[in-house]
């Protein structure tokens, strides 16, 4: 079933990527296309294949609980492209109803 | 309820950045892992885990063999990544229970996940701020989620939860689990239903709560709100809400934009956490005792207040039952420990305070230069018996010189002799208040038998 113009906006929005008008209709066929290739998994018969969610066979890789060096609060913002006092700098979050 | 608690590590969940103090510069415990740099990936903190399982066996639950960490997607400057690294359907622990006073509080699950960054709001309130400031020092900082089962049907017996979760986890030494230093939050799921109904009605979530009163407040006020709300004819939208302490109210926190659609999906970075049944005897072997068995054991010899005092704090109860143990006499050691050491924090060791209270219990020294020398002993590390001879607080107990006292207490105030003499027994209060103000090393309670006889 293609994606509808709806959950390409609802997906997008969740990715905070912006549409141009129109790009809706676009993305909806390519996203469907690559849904329906996916799809075609659903044809193989898994009955006696137990589920994963690793394809690496290694597990239970833990790390000892011992400090180590991080970044400088001056290494940590190099990047930033907003900063003030040793903060990031966002724009403000509207939460209140 | 939801409870999230920091277990007690030096590290952060996923990297080897320290747990940051409190109140440390901003972004100074960071590094490429947990800002969500490109080419990162992370390694789970097995102290981490292990405080996890602890939690989950003192709790009753179930340890499956696989488990495995998922990641949670939104949007939000306080999760770098972009994603919170947490468990969805494989969670460490599942099914536990846990008794609180009478009522058996089923467990749904204990799991692990990562903490998110601080922001801080410019502005006065949230919704007029104008820009945001982002602290990534607590961002990986490692929780264990603590989800109830909808078993408790009160705010005392929310809190109680809380409170029991708070020492139980102290006593396994998993976490501090202080409130006040965001080392446990509690998050509960309040519904109401109708009476004679066992459906549950729709639910709001709290948040912002910082003390166990601010829990039962938020409560109260919200089944309080619920009730009002049904009753004039509306109904309960599903939200979370945030208390307020300054106004004492719940608010809507709602956002259409912040809409729950979290696209769990596995932790491709992490491999599955396969916990093996011989780490998982080993901790079970090693657990201490737990706060309920040992409660059960001091009520054997204790009246139920004073239990409710010690057997809430490990080190309350550690003090009391290893001085008992040096001899102490049992209920006057746990009164000292309910009005004396409770509320000061002040922790003697337990030989001191076994020969302080066998002083007392003698005789040979009053409560109020008991209190004196305890104090004394804690800061200094001496003895009480050193400082009871140093300072002379040996109790007088010789009558004929407590006689000489009385009368001068007597002849000192007139009035309350004479009131007392008239049938006002209180003025007694204010004879041996002078009495002990004049003499604090006097025998109570012969000085009182002399105060009595020279008044009759």
């Amino acid at each position: 079933m293609p994606l509808s113009r709806d959950e390409v906006r609802h997906v997008a929005m969740l990715a905070r990527l912006g549409l141009e008008p129109g790009d809706e209709d676009f993305y909806a066929e390519q996203l469907s296309g690559i849904l329906e290739h996916i799809d075609r998994l659903q044809q193989v018969d898994t009955e006696e294949i137990p589920p994963t969610a690793q394809v690496v066979e290694i597990a239970s890789r833990l790390r000892e609980d011992e400090p180590r060096p991080g970044l400088t609060q001056e290494e940590a913002l190099a990047n930033a492209p907003a900063k003030v006092d040793g903060f990031f700098r966002v724009p403000a979050i509207q939460e209140e109803a | 309820m939801e409870v999230h608690v920091q277990p007690k590590t030096r590290t952060k969940m996923f990297c080897g950045c320290a747990v940051a103090p409190l109140n440390a510069p901003p972004n100074t415990y960071v590094c490429e892992i947990c800002l969500g740099l490109p080419g990162t990936l992370p390694v789970a903190n097995k102290a981490a885990v292990e405080a996890c399982l602890k939690t989950a066996l003192a709790l009753n639950c179930e340890i499956p063999r696989h488990t495995k960490f998922d990641r949670k997607n939104y949007m939000y400057p306080d999760l770098p990544k972009g994603y919170q690294i947490s468990q969805y359907d494989l969670p460490m622990s599942v099914s536990g229970h846990v008794e609180v006073a009478t009522r058996k509080v089923r467990i749904r699950r204990v799991h692990l996940e990562e903490d998110t960054g601080k922001l801080v709001h410019a502005g006065d309130k949230l919704h007029k701020a104008w820009e945001s400031y982002v602290d990534l020092n607590r961002a990986g900082v490692p929780l264990m989620e603590i989800v109830s089962e909808p078993d408790l049907r009160s705010a005392d017996e929310a809190r109680d939860y809380a409170t029991e979760l708070r020492t139980l986890l102290r006593a396994i030494g998993a976490s501090e689990a202080e409130m006040e230093k965001g080392q446990m939050r509690v998050e509960p799921n309040i519904s109401i239903r109708r009476a004679a109904s066992d459906e549950l009605g729709v639910k709001t979530e709290l948040k912002n709560i910082n003390s166990f009163r601010a829990l039962h407040r938020a409560i109260l006020f919200e089944v309080e709100r619920q009730t009002q709300v049904l009753e004039s004819g509306g109904r309960v939208v599903q939200e979370t809400r945030g208390w307020s302490e300054a106004e004492q109210r719940t608010f809507s926190q709602r956002s259409k934009e912040f809409a729950e659609d979290y696209r769990y999906f596995p932790e491709p970075d992490l491999p599955p956490l396969e916990v093996e049944r011989t780490w998982i005897d080993e901790l079970r072997r090693n657990l201490p005792e737990l706060p309920s068995v040992r409660r059960a054991r001091l009520l054997d010899h204790l009246p139920a207040a004073q239990v409710a005092v010690i057997g809430a704090d490990r080190e309350l109860a550690d003090l009391y039952e290893n001085a008992v143990a040096r001899g102490a006499p049992a209920l006057p050691t746990a009164n000292w420990i309910v009005n004396e050491v409770a509320p000061t924090g002040k922790l003697s060791p337990p030989e001191n305070l076994a020969e302080l209270m066998k002083l007392l219990h003698d005789g040979a020294i009053t409560r109020d230069s008991a209190r004196e020398v305890y104090v004394e002993s804690v800061e200094t590390g001496r003895t009480p018996a050193e400082i009871v001879a140093e300072h002379g607080y040996a109790q007088v107990s010789d009558e004929s010189e407590l006689r000489v006292l009385a009368e001068a207490v007597i002849d000192a105030n007139p009035k309350a002799a004479a009131d007392y003499r008239n049938g006002k027994k209180q003025a007694m209060q204010a004879l041996m208040a002078d009495l002990r103000k004049r003499a604090p090393h006097a025998n109570p309670k012969v000085a009182n038998e002399l105060l009595l006889k020279l008044l009759a």
